[in-house]
């Protein structure tokens, strides 16, 4: 983040306005990858006026930065309205995250016209036998190149999203350099998110942890080993004093059936603005309020953690694994790759499957008296 | 002295902050903030009215400033923003679809 918009954000924080927004336009997608989060399917998504009139209500809320993300925001017939009316009529700060392989010569040109701040592009792996093996659609590879292509033809700013799985934990490297290649950015992410209905089974997709330890050792992903796999001191009543994150405090998530949540990785509903005024929603809902009270050191098990300064914990998959104050076990398990120490979280788990001693008492007349070591 | 009309680019990212605007420019993205001062004259930049005129009703009104070195604090300030692609500036009134 930049210097100045980080000093924009702290702002933000401070006056309570949600200066970021993520809104999905529908959860179809024309691809069906394997680690996906969402259902596909449309439960009834907002119309073209139900989503003017919501931006109309964001950029009064303060609205500045707004990412329109999916399923595929290219499926909907009135995307370009969409993305004009934020454009053009509200003057949003609009990033895009797209499969883009519905993206030729003439969408390119037209975003370019529009203008976006970025448009980041899911890319698995630089071989299309994986990458369509993750997206399950053939040829996807390809079509998503060639979109990126035309965008960058166009001077536009494109970002390859890559998610480190056990699928495509070869390709990485790969990925990073064809970016390198075609003049676009990269970023690589080992989250997997479960998925909406809670099923954590898509999280077997991830990587084990010796590949995690090798990730955060690896120079070439990740710059300068050294900061991220530091031993990091005790933390201080400043450390314990911060927030968990931004969700719910500068930024938060519309789903395409108008449901407001502090984050899009976290499933709290907070009030859906086909119902309520978004700011309404923003500054009054009670569970958004509670989101925004945690500090780090009410935190029952991470306040005491050795990382709790450093962690990337994430509020919203502690809430999916049952407590939004409690531990995320997929940050425990990066925490512990980058450093070698584990966490509070997976310390008082060992504690807890240790088997208890078996006391075998002899079969004598001594087992009708108490024993002295159950006493 | 030439007057000159200033017009705001409907291609820039912009919202207000406590009074501030926060603006991105869509040529490279840049963020740019503008004081309380700089902002007023981001407002009212619709291009049909003169900058000598944007300073006596919305500057001099509000602070207590001489015209005249208002006038060219807003010109420099104006072709500043104009190098950045985040006004357009011209002789001529600037026509064009305006925005909200």
């Amino acid at each position: 983040m930049s210097g100045l918009l980080h000093q924009m954000t702290e702002k933000a924080q401070a006056m309570n306005i949600p200066l970021g927004v993520q809104l999905d336009l529908t959860y179809r997608c024309n691809e069906r990858c394997v680690h996906c989060y969402l259902d596909h399917e449309n439960h009834g998504e907002m119309t073209t006026a139900e989503i003017k009139h919501l931006l109309d209500e964001m950029a009064d809320a303060g609205v500045f930065i707004l990412s329109l993300s999916g399923g595929e925001i290219f499926l909907r017939k009135d995307f370009f309205e969409i993305l004009e009316y934020a454009r053009i009529e509200r003057q949003f700060c609009v990033k895009l995250k797209t499969n883009a392989i519905m993206i030729r010569e003439s969408e390119a040109a037209r975003l370019r016209e529009i203008g976006v701040e970025s448009i980041q592009i899911s890319i698995y792996s630089h071989r299309a036998e994986v990458h369509d093996g993750i997206t399950l659609v053939a040829g996807s590879l390809k079509r998503s190149l060639d979109a990126a292509r035309f965008l960058k033809s166009q001077g536009l700013r494109v970002i390859f999203a890559n998610v480190l799985m056990a699928q495509n934990l070869e390709d990485y490297q790969g990925v990073r350099a064809l970016a390198a290649e075609m003049g676009v950015e990269s970023t690589l992410d080992p989250t997997i998110t479960p998925m909406m209905d809670g099923d954590r089974s898509v999280l077997r997709l991830g990587v084990n942890q010796a590949t995690l330890r090798q990730f955060f050792r690896d120079e070439a992903s990740i710059g300068n080993v050294d900061e991220p796999c530091a031993i990091v001191s005790p933390a201080d009543e400043s450390t314990l004093s911060a927030l968990p994150c931004s969700a719910g405090h500068t930024s938060c998530y519309v789903s395409p059936y108008g449901d407001v949540f502090p984050c899009v990785q976290f499933p709290l509903a907070t009030g859906n603005v086909r119902k309520q005024r978004f700011l309404d929603i923003w500054q009054h809902s009670d569970r958004m309020n509670e989101v925004r009270s945690i500090r780090l050191k009410d935190l029952p098990t991470c306040s005491s953690c050795t990382h709790v300064g450093s962690c990337t914990r994430c509020p919203g998959l502690a809430f999916m694994e049952g407590n939004m104050r409690g531990p995320s076990s997929e940050d425990c398990a990066k925490s512990f790759a980058r450093t070698g120490i584990p966490s509070a979280n997976m310390l008082a788990k060992q504690r807890s499957v240790v088997n208890l001693v078996q006391i075998q008492i002899p079969q004598t007349a001594s087992a009708a008296r108490p024993s002295r070591a159950l006493a | 002295m030439t007057n000159l009309y200033v017009a705001r680019n409907p291609r820039v990212a912009a919202r207000s902050l406590d009074g501030e605007m926060m603006i991105m420019s869509g040529r490279d993205s840049t963020l740019f903030t503008l004081n309380k001062t700089a902002t007023l004259l981001w407002q009212a930049a619709d291009g049909a009215t003169p900058l000598d005129q944007i300073i006596e009703q919305r500057i001099c009104t509000e602070y207590e400033v001489d015209a005249g070195e208002a006038l060219r604090d807003a010109e420099s300030l104006a072709r500043d923003l104009a190098s950045h692609g985040i006004l357009q500036i011209s002789e001529e009134p600037i026509v064009r679809g305006e925005s909200k």
